[in-house]
């Protein structure tokens, strides 16, 4: 506490050069502190920290300065100077940034919105103008053992935690541990939230494999292990709820779903780098539920109990002249995935070909499917401000067998495709107006010629570039 | 798939501990300032080259890996990596780097930074909160990162301690005759108007006395504008600019069409280490700066 006087007495010095600092002074500058200090809590912890540096400066300062007199004696005299405050994105308040989202989109109306030959997960039919859900993101330290990270979206009616979690920072040997809420490390763009996409909307392969959030969320743990190479190599295991499609929450004691995966990258000269990944996910249902229709075309109440097994084989690389992405950057990306669902299907539902009353009983029969789904993107940035990129999806419903069930239910067998262009200027860092058009075929019989206008915002700290 | 799990970590656990301290630049002056000290006792891996703008780095998986094996990361800071260094440190998986602990050191907390916003808001670009974070550009600071980098270095390293020390005050011996020489060269440089294309030489204006009259970024990190460039010309008319300057890593379309309209030169400086081929290091960046700028007066 001795040091506080000082301190001002050394900050007073630096900035006011040879006046004294009498003790009304200090006395004034603290009752000014405290006062501020009510209202500004954030100005406050900046300005000690100034306080602090302004005192290791006045330690320093006479070393320095004979080495600098020494050095050059007539440099220029140095100007009023501030001293530095230490570099983070804020003092002692964690980082705070907001997404601002939103679009128009101009689509067919289609009510029933699903991917044929899927399970048919309901997806968002919306069209004209709206605004995606509001990221609020806040993180930073813990302690020197721990961090963590909350992301909430925000929609007309309701608060979602996106993602809450804490993760650890001293544990070392190339160990991570993260627990509570997140997005499961498998594949490339799985942890990636909708504001870091290069597209408007997700490869179908993730509504596929995902449903409308096209991105696996998990309640668990996660540990992370970076092998000592000088070759990227990174593993990974998940344990968790597994309340997400393709599993259903299931009350009970123990793991509900399981991921495991593999990472490797490196780069190829200054100019490309790369990273390839495998993952596996189990995840298993207890009444997953959906309209499936029966052989009359009438909607029917299915419900899938068993395990979904899933693999994922992901792709990315970049390019930028000099490995400088400012001006010129290109961003190719694949992913491939195959999953197998294995249990029974209970079909129901009045007046249905299954209908109970009929039937004499609600129809059980085995389930087992093996689809599987890809895409394929280039994203190029001509200049600093414009990207312009491709897409195309194809997904294939593959095996569906319904077991007892085949008579009554009807799967497609299809291919949904989509070939996506989008286009976009990003002002900075922090804002982007993206164009995209998009042909999507991903429900039989529909050709969708969709056009979507976004714009995507961030405010607050600045956002990390990840790989 | 156990076995090979084993024999992996087995593999892994038997590589002897590398002799030399492992040193993770993230910009090639303090990569120099390293080799400088530690001389043949590290080994600097440098995450950015001159050519690259040390604002726009990914956290690319060949970063992580690196930072996994480091011992020490030695980073500007006031936020000039804030986009992927954090990042890279996190993922790493290394306790050892985290900020707070000897492994992390920031050169900007030792000197004094220029230009600290009074207004911290992003329509006024992107500005660093801390201050202009470009602080190599200025050799006298130098004196000041090189000792406690060295104190650093000798903390990780203790038997190593007395070496790194010697490194430095033979450093600092040359730095401080180099300083002369480079002061007495670039006096013609005082009080010359220059204009830049971003704030990169902030500290270099500072320590040799010429005036920064203009920018070619409207706000700091936004690309320069038609309007602006314009501008620029058109002010030549009142208070010519003597120059324009850049870096290795800044597109040159600005400055060449802002030369060519004004009918003055446009300089590129190194910058930092490895910007043009005769700053192969920290003496041949300050001695190919001077060179530049006075062959860009005459």
């Amino acid at each position: 506490m001795l040091q506080k006087p000082f301190a001002v007495a050394a900050l007073l010095a630096v900035s006011c050069g040879a006046q004294a600092a009498s003790d009304a002074d200090l006395a004034a500058i603290r009752s000014q502190i405290d006062e501020m200090k009510k209202s500004y809590e954030q100005r406050i912890a900046a300005l000690e920290k100034k306080l602090a540096q302004a005192e290791l400066d006045a330690q320093a300062k006479p070393a320095a300065q004979a080495e600098a007199k020494a050095a050059a004696p007539d440099r220029p005299a140095p100007g009023p100077v501030v001293a530095a405050a230490p570099a983070s994105a804020s003092a002692f308040n964690p980082e705070v940034s907001l997404i601002l989202q939103g679009q128009y989109v101009n689509t067919k109306d289609v009510p029933n919105r699903t991917i044929t030959g899927f399970w048919p997960n309901q997806l968002d039919n919306l069209r004209g103008f709206s605004i995606n859900e509001t990221e609020l993101v806040i993180g930073g330290g813990i302690d020197p053992y721990w961090r963590g990270r909350a992301i909430f979206a925000v929609n007309d009616d309701e608060v979602g935690v996106e993602e809450a979690w804490f993760q650890s920072s001293a544990i070392g040997h190339g160990i991570g541990l993260k627990g509570g809420r997140y997005r499961s490390g498998i594949g490339y763009l799985n942890e990636q939230h909708p504001h870091q996409w290069d597209f408007a909307n997700a490869p179908l392969m993730y509504i596929a494999m995902f449903g409308s959030d096209a991105s696996f969320r998990e309640d668990g743990v996660q540990l992370k292990w970076l092998a000592p190479t000088p070759l990227f190599l990174e593993f990974g295991a998940e344990a968790g709820r597994g309340a997400n499609y393709p599993g259903t929450d299931r009350n009970r004691n123990g793991v509900g779903a399981w991921a495991l995966y593999a990472h490797l990258g490196d780069d190829l000269g200054v100019s490309n780098s790369w990273r390839a990944g495998a993952s596996y996910l189990r995840t298993s249902s207890d009444n997953r539920e959906a309209e499936l229709y029966d052989i009359n075309g009438l909607p029917a109440l299915a419900s899938f109990s068993g395990d979904t097994d899933t693999w994922l084989a992901d792709f990315v690389w970049k390019w930028a002249p000099d490995g400088n992405p400012k001006y010129q950057n290109f961003k190719f990306q694949s992913e491939y995935f195959w999953r197998k669902d294995k249990g029974s299907l209970n079909c129901s539902g009045l007046g249905t070909a299954c209908d109970p009353l009929a039937a004499g009983d609600t129809v059980t029969g085995d389930y087992n499917t093996n689809q599987r789904g890809w895409y394929a993107q280039g994203v190029f940035q001509f200049t600093p401000n414009w990207r312009a990129g491709l897409r195309y999806d194809q997904l294939d419903s593959g095996v569906q067998n319904l077991g007892a069930n085949a008579a009554n239910l009807v799967v497609e067998d299809y291919r949904p495709k989509r070939a996506t262009a989008m286009v976009d200027y990003s002002w900075s860092e922090y804002s982007r107006m993206r164009l995209q058009y998009a042909q999507d075929k991903s429900m039989y019989g529909i050709t969708d010629n969709q056009w979507i206008l976004q714009y995507i915002m961030s405010l607050g700290a600045h956002g990390a570039h990840k790989f | 798939m156990i076995r090979l799990l084993m024999t992996l970590l087995l593999a892994v656990a038997s590589v002897p501990a590398l002799a030399a301290l492992q040193v993770f630049a993230t910009v090639p002056e303090w990569g120099a300032l390293a080799r400088e000290i530690g001389g043949d006792k590290v080994s600097v891996f440098t995450a950015t080259t001159a050519l690259q703008d040390p604002h726009r780095i990914e956290a690319r998986p060949s970063l992580l890996a690196q930072a996994r094996r480091a011992d020490l990361v030695v980073a500007t800071g006031a936020d000039l990596e804030v986009g992927w260094l954090p990042l890279v440190v996190r993922d790493s998986g290394n306790a050892n780097i985290q900020p707070g602990r000897p492994g992390y050191f920031e050169a900007a907390r030792y000197v004094t930074l220029l230009d600290v916003p009074v207004v911290l808001d992003r329509s006024r670009g992107d500005i660093h909160a801390a201050g202009n974070p470009h602080i190599q550009l200025d050799p006298g600071n130098l004196f000041r990162i090189g000792e406690a980098l060295a104190a650093r270095m000798g903390e990780l390293d203790p038997p190593n301690a007395p070496a790194y020390q010697a490194g430095y005050k033979a450093f600092a011996g040359k730095w401080q005759a180099a300083i002369l020489r480079w002061e007495k060269e670039a006096l013609p440089l005082r009080g010359v108007p220059v204009l830049v294309h971003h704030d990169s030489f902030v500290y270099l204006a500072h320590w040799l006395g010429f005036k920064t009259t203009g920018t070619l970024e409207p706000k700091p990190g936004i690309e320069p504008t038609s309007g602006q460039l314009s501008g620029l010309v058109a002010r030549q008319q009142g208070a010519p600019a003597k120059m324009v300057l850049r870096t290795a890593y800044q597109s040159n379309g600005p400055s060449l069409w802002i030369a060519e309209k004004a009918g003055i030169p446009a300089v590129m400086l190194p910058f930092t280490v490895g910007g043009t081929p005769e700053a192969g290091d920290l003496f041949g960046l300050f001695d190919d700066t001077v060179q530049r700028m006075l062959k860009g007066l005459r």
